[in-house]
């Protein structure tokens, strides 16, 4: 059932997607109140514990795990077994979640209401449906949707209850559960919520892992939870978090389990409602703490038009296939298993393999509107571009999209000035057209008393909005991107001088986009593959040459790389030129967003994406994984000595200047 | 040879003698001691061959390319019933009427569609010996009896691993035994031994032929003349202390002589691992084995005092019968296990015990295999074990049942309609779960009574239901056939095999689960049409865990290579009993089939220490099975 192979780059080309149905029709056509009553018989586990949400804490509680970690705990704190048993038992009324059907119910009439004003079809793919179907009898499954909107897992389980399938239990961070009845309600809806950060309390981990696996071993429910650990602001996806995936995986590498099925599940929004609230979240407006009043006041949003909303759910990974050959399950024989283990290094390399890879699988499901590939032209075009110009590149795009195997959603037999037009209504508040002419509103007439610095974070706030949607089709470009930048930098057409380059370029930006460690081979050769089939270059046993016709594709592919070296180079100058010795971590963003603006408004700086606090964050980390910035504590504060030679160094690298320093990369 | 010749037939009579004094003194005796051994084979007491059940020539009595005894198998009659042929076992010609339906239901086989052996030994298929002339000039004049003859050979080139069988039943006749000697005692080995050393020739020592670990197989690599050393012939035993309750034996004799022997002067050894009528002693010890009443009397490495055995440096034993000593490593234990690598084990001296008062068998029936093993785990809690307790899966349940004869009266036929109405509609047992562990007492009355109520009360804690005597008997039995059964699939495409492990007594149930599924999804993956037979006991319990059992079979139709599927399933199945925390190998040892996972097994400095054992004891490989290491 699970597949085995995971990933194969020259596969993803032959790929065929399943076809989608629309949710919503059927929505449309019979009572909502029949729907939400109806009766309820989902596929079960073969392996079934029959078990209460109320008998699980009880289970939880006793488990020889949790008892060892509890006897643990008292003795280094000197507090009495009971007290830390009476502290576990509160964690875990905090955490548990109390599913229960009537809330679904209750949640399945009203949603349906909101879906269908919000959205004009929600598609599912049925073949998706049924291989889950299947995967939940067989073994326990463990649900990893992309995450982009708080819309997400409430769209998952309507969507599970609606194709009777088991309803989900979903790891939820704890901000939820701050907004009074709607916590309660999410609760009562399969929710159960963990802190944020729990690093060294090992007895919230404890109660935490030992819930989470109860439920996995008994078959109590599928679990869900985002892999990225938190809605992607900018609609990238977000480095993967290993943790849970830790949790939910060791019940097979201890033989607790014979497998987990883990499916991916693609969400994909035409139109994500929370658009300009991340942009300005990005720009550091302040997030608006999770409440229900803010909920209610987000209610206008029902009146706006959201377009079409994709599921994918993708083939279901075994984790034993997945850990063949890469896990040596004795490790686990030489310990009792109620001891926790840290895991090894094999086992966390492992588990960071599975999950970059895990992500990929949801970047291919995901389903690409047409609007990302307008988009993505008009961040390249700042000044806009005619109609018809605007509609003729984005066949030409469409095309080069589709050679790289993006996963597009294209009306058929529509003619492109038609679906282009269509994309536009939907997003206009983005957009100024007139005379034919389209382009991004950033120019559109302001209220006097405006600040230039107010007037430039309203054009930030349209370009980083346009720039989530080009982010979605990032992964498709990605590869052969890099590779374009890197011919355009190397000095030579050497292919070990290009790949050289291009492993740069990607160790730089790995935690900007998704690229899985190690994989920077196969990732060199599937660019070189995919534009040598594009006919853009050719490769040479030694070298790479463009080819004459390839130069628009090369210079577009440098386009959609751009804004991110813009915006890595001035982080790094601003490191260089920065003179405080002492900047702290937490002054990192406004200052370099402070910087950032400075440029843009003595025109020394065009790219608004410069201010997302999100691409400053990965450079940052990126230069503390290259060793160039070092975090010493002083005090209580986290501050950030620079080596501005190296950052120097960096910043003229990535401007495109001859790399000087001997590349220790591994060679092709 | 002559002279020894008169003196065993001397000693015959003279055992014939005793026997008839037994059964003249007790013979109210008989009832009681006998019930343990209904189960295996019965060799009729008037028969005076009975003294020597394993003659030289072993194709005379046994299979040449199947399990056991030739007069004794399964068949399906013209009527389509099962029946088991002979007069030897419980069994012996009584028909099984619902075995066919549990043949065909469990493995889609039908009795239509027969794969019938190769009915005789092609002697043209066996490649002529590659003799070592000058040793065996000098063997002549040692005196050692020895044979070139294909057919002695054949039957000494193999164990019973499925590929072995499934081989010859083919006519496929591999690399085998140049020739077979039979030393009579322990100084013919020696000389032997010494032979091998002077003319370079390889020696297999060869016991009762039951190995399922390819220890047998000869070596494709060999070059040198192979030696099968089969030590059927060395089978006194030599004297009975009962001072010490100790006896010492020739490692050639064979389990159920060995018992026969020691009741008829009042005592058994109480070591009865399931080969127990075929297996020999010196086999035991080569391969740490393990028997079904260990709880009373150990295992193999409990009951030895003192061992003898040669090699190809000389004899190597111990300077007196102390029951424990503090004397550096045990040098036991580098003979125990040693699969035959280091030398020839000629004689033992092991524990004896009086043959028990009382036996009584028993079972119980649990809601489920978990429930089930939960008892066991409480029963070595309270290290109150009876002698043998054995817990079956559901699927092997419902094979026993399977094998229940043809009951002789409509009353019993009623009286067990009535237990099944009782155990699934009124106690709520699902057949398709519930899971029955059989037990043997022993001891002396009042004691056997007290423990069997102590461990039904456990049982009933963990929803343990008492379910009679008879089904636990036929568990017992049932191990004893399970053999011969395997011979009986093979003729209809099914082929199958069973392994055991131990493990840990808190990862039982997941390795049982694991391993069984992973056994049913690599059938699938490799293209077999029906679902196997994939089931499993737990049979010996220990304070620290368990010994489990597996046997698994399949219908191997529209398979192109069966046994090598066979073996890559069987291959998968230990690696993931490895990976689950059960051993390599609790009591089959490792021979040749395991040999890839030992230095994981025993880490790579355990397994050079034992290479160095070997390098000291044999630097010639005269030994040169190429087992183990």
């Amino acid at each position: 059932m699970a597949s085995r192979a995971l990933y194969s780059s020259r596969h993803r080309m032959l790929k065929k997607w399943d076809d989608f149905e629309d949710m919503l029709e059927e929505r449309r056509r019979s009572s909502d109140l029949r729907y939400a009553l109806r009766c309820y018989t989902p596929s079960l586990y073969k392996g079934l514990v029959p078990c209460k949400a109320s008998m699980l804490k009880t289970i939880v509680l006793q488990s020889d795990h949790l008892q060892y970690v509890i006897k643990q705990v008292s003795l280094e704190s000197g507090e009495s077994s009971e007290c830390v048993t009476e502290e576990a038992s509160l964690i875990l009324d905090e955490m548990a979640h109390r599913l229960q059907l009537s809330t679904i119910r209750f949640f399945a009439f009203t949603l349906s209401k909101a879906f269908k004003r919000l959205f004009r079809s929600v598609c599912v793919n049925e073949e998706g449906i049924q291989r889950l179907q299947q995967a939940v009898q067989e073994h326990p499954v463990v649900l990893l949707p992309s995450h982009r909107s708080y819309m997400d897992f409430l769209m998952m389980s309507y969507l599970l209850y609606t194709y009777d399938l088991p309803l989900p239990v979903i790891a939820a961070g704890m901000d939820f559960m701050s907004m009074k009845f709607v916590g309660e309600m999410l609760r009562m809806s399969g929710a159960f919520f963990i802190r944020r950060s729990f690093g060294g309390d090992k007895l919230y981990w404890a109660v935490f892992s030992e819930y989470v696996k109860t439920m996995l071993r008994n078959g109590y429910a599928p679990i869900e939870f985002f892999l990225e650990g938190t809605r992607s602001r900018t609609c990238k996806s977000l480095t993967p978090k290993t943790g849970l995936l830790n949790i939910v995986m060791e019940p097979f590498f201890k033989g607790e389990l014979f497998d987990v099925n883990l499916v991916p599940v693609s969400i994909s929004y035409e139109r994500i409602l929370e658009e300009t609230l991340y942009a300005r979240e990005l720009l550091g407006v302040p997030k608006p703490k999770e409440s229900t009043s803010g909920l209610l006041k987000a209610r206008r949003i029902l009146s706006e038009d959201y377009g079409s909303m994709h599921v994918y759910f993708g083939h279901p990974v075994s984790v034993r296939s997945l850990a063949e050959g890469k896990i040596n399950r004795s490790q686990y024989n030489l310990l009792p298993r109620y001891i926790p283990q840290k895991p090894s290094t094999d086992t966390h390399e492992f588990l960071k393999d599975a999950a970059f890879r895990l992500v990929r699988i949801q970047e291919e499901n995901m389903v690409l509107k047409p609007w990302v590939l307008i988009a993505t032209l008009l961040l390249q075009n700042p000044d806009g571009l005619d109609l018809s110009s605007l509609t003729e590149q984005t066949d030409w795009l469409r095309h080069l999209a589709l050679a790289f195997g993006a996963f597009l959603d294209w009306p058929d037999h529509a003619a492109c000035s038609e679906v282009t037009s269509c994309s536009l209504a939907l997003h206009r508040h983005l957009l100024i057209v007139s005379a034919g002419h389209v382009q991004l509103n950033v120019t559109e007439a302001l209220q006097v008393d405006t600040t230039p610095e107010e007037a430039v974070f309203h054009r930030a706030v349209v370009v980083l909005s346009c720039a989530s949607y080009r982010n979605q089709i990032l992964h498709v470009f990605l590869r052969p991107a890099l590779l374009a930048v890197a011919m355009q930098s190397a000095n030579s057409n050497s292919k070990d001088d290009i790949y050289n380059c291009f492993s740069f370029l990607r160790n730089m930006f790995s935690n900007e986009f998704i690229l899985c460690p190690g994989d920077s081979v196969q990732d060199f050769e599937e660019a070189c593959y995919l534009l040598m089939k594009r006919g853009v270059l050719q490769v040479l046993e030694h070298e790479i040459v463009m080819s004459a016709s390839g130069q628009s594709t090369l210079a577009f592919l440098c386009a959609v790389l751009d804004p991110f070296l813009q915006g890595y180079q001035v982080v790094c100058r601003y490191l260089c030129e920065e003179t405080n010795e002492n900047l702290t971590e937490k002054e990192f963003i406004p200052a370099v967003r402070n910087f950032a603006l400075k440029l843009i408004l003595a025109g020394r700086l065009k790219c608004y994406e410069a201010l997302s606090s999100d691409l400053q964050k990965n450079t940052l980390a990126a230069l503390l994984r290259l060793k160039a910035v070092r975090k010493v504590k002083v005090g209580d504060q986290v501050v950030l000595k620079v080596n501005k030679i190296a950052v120097n160094s960096l910043e003229d690298t990535l401007g495109g200047k001859i790399p000087n320093q001997k590349p220790v990369l591994a060679r092709l | 040879m002559a002279s020894n010749g008169s003196s065993r037939s001397s000693t015959a009579q003279q055992r014939l003698r005793i026997i008839a004094g037994h059964l003249q003194k007790r013979p109210e005796d008989e009832n009681t001691s006998v019930a343990a051994h209904e189960c295996k084979a019965e060799t009729s007491r008037s028969d005076p061959s009975s003294l020597t059940p394993v003659p030289k020539r072993r194709q005379e009595v046994m299979k040449w390319n199947g399990w056991g005894y030739s007069d004794s198998r399964f068949l399906f009659n013209k009527k389509g019933q099962a029946e088991f042929t002979g007069k030897r076992y419980r069994l012996s010609g009584l028909i099984l009427p619902s075995l066919k339906d549990w043949f065909e239901g469990t493995f889609g086989a039908s009795l239509q569609h027969k794969s019938p052996a190769t009915p005789t030994l092609n002697l043209s298929a066996v490649a002529p010996p590659n003799l070592n002339e000058p040793f065996m000039e000098d063997l002549k004049a040692a005196g050692v009896s020895m044979s070139h003859d294909p057919e002695d050979r054949v039957f000494r080139a193999h164990g019973h691993c499925l590929h072995e069988i499934f081989a010859l039943r083919e006519g496929r006749i591999g690399r085998v035994p140049d020739m077979v000697v039979w030393p009579s005692c322990h100084s013919d080995v020696e000389k032997i031994v010494d032979l091998a050393c002077k003319h370079n020739v390889c020696l297999i020592p060869y016991g009762g032929g039951t190995s399922v670990s390819s220890a047998l197989e000869c070596p494709h690599e060999e070059t040198r003349s192979i030696v099968s050393l089969d030590t059927s012939q060395m089978n006194r035993i030599l004297w009975i202390d009962e001072k010490n309750l100790t006896a010492h034996v020739e490692a050639g004799i064979i389990g159920q002589d060995l018992e026969r022997q020691l009741n008829e002067h009042g005592y058994c050894t109480g070591h009865e691992p399931d080969s127990m009528e075929f297996s020999s002693l010196g086999g035991w010890v080569a391969t740490r084995a393990s028997g079904m009443k260990k709880n009373i009397y150990g295992n193999i490495e409990d009951l030895v005092v003192h061992i003898k055995m040669v090699t190809p440096r000389g004899v190597i034993e111990k300077s007196c019968l102390g029951p424990r000593m503090s004397t550096g490593p045990d040098i036991h234990h580098f003979i125990m296990g040693s699969e035959g690598t280091l030398g020839v084990v000629t004689e033992v001296t092991m524990k004896i015990r009086p043959i028990p008062e009382y036996q009584k068998y028993g079972s119980v029936v649990f809601p489920n295999f978990q429930q089930g093993v939960a008892c066991l785990r409480e029963v070595a809690r309270q290290r109150c074990a009876p002698a043998s307790i054995r817990l079956m899966d559901n699927e092997q349940f419902q094979f026993g049942h399977a094998l229940k004869p043809q009951v002789s009266s409509i009353f019993t036929s009623f009286l067990d309609g009535l237990k099944k109405f009782y155990i699934t509609k009124f106690k709520g047992f699902d057949p398709h779960h519930l899971c029955v562990a059989t037990l043997l007492f022993e001891g002396d009355r009042g004691k056997v009574l007290q423990h069997e109520k102590q461990v039904y009360d456990i049982a009933a804690k963990f929803g343990g239901l008492a379910a009679g005597e008879d089904n636990g008997q036929r568990g017992y039995m049932l191990t004893f056939v399970i053999a011969y059964l395997r011979d009986l699939g093979m003729d209809y495409y099914v082929i199958g095999e069973s392994f055991e492990t131990s493990v840990p007594w808190d990862r039982v149930l997941d390795l049982c689960r694991n391993v069984k599924e992973r056994i049913v999804r690599e059938c699938k993956e490799r293209g077999v049409q029906f679902p196997p037979l994939s089931t499993c006991r737990v049979t010996q319990t220990y304070d620290a865990g368990a010994c489990v059992y597996f046997y698994f079979a399949f219908n191997y139709r529209g398979l192109s290579d069966p046994v090598h599927v066979y073996e890559k399933v069987e291959h998968a199945a230990r690696e993931e009993i490895l990976a689950n925390g059960g051993s390599l190998s609790h009591h089959h040892g490792v021979g040749k089939l395991r040999k890839e996972w030992m230095k994981e097994s025993v880490s790579g400095v355990g397994l050079g220490m034992l290479k160095s054992v070997k390098e000291f004891v044999d630097p010639q490989n005269i030994f040169g099975n190429r087992n183990l290491l």
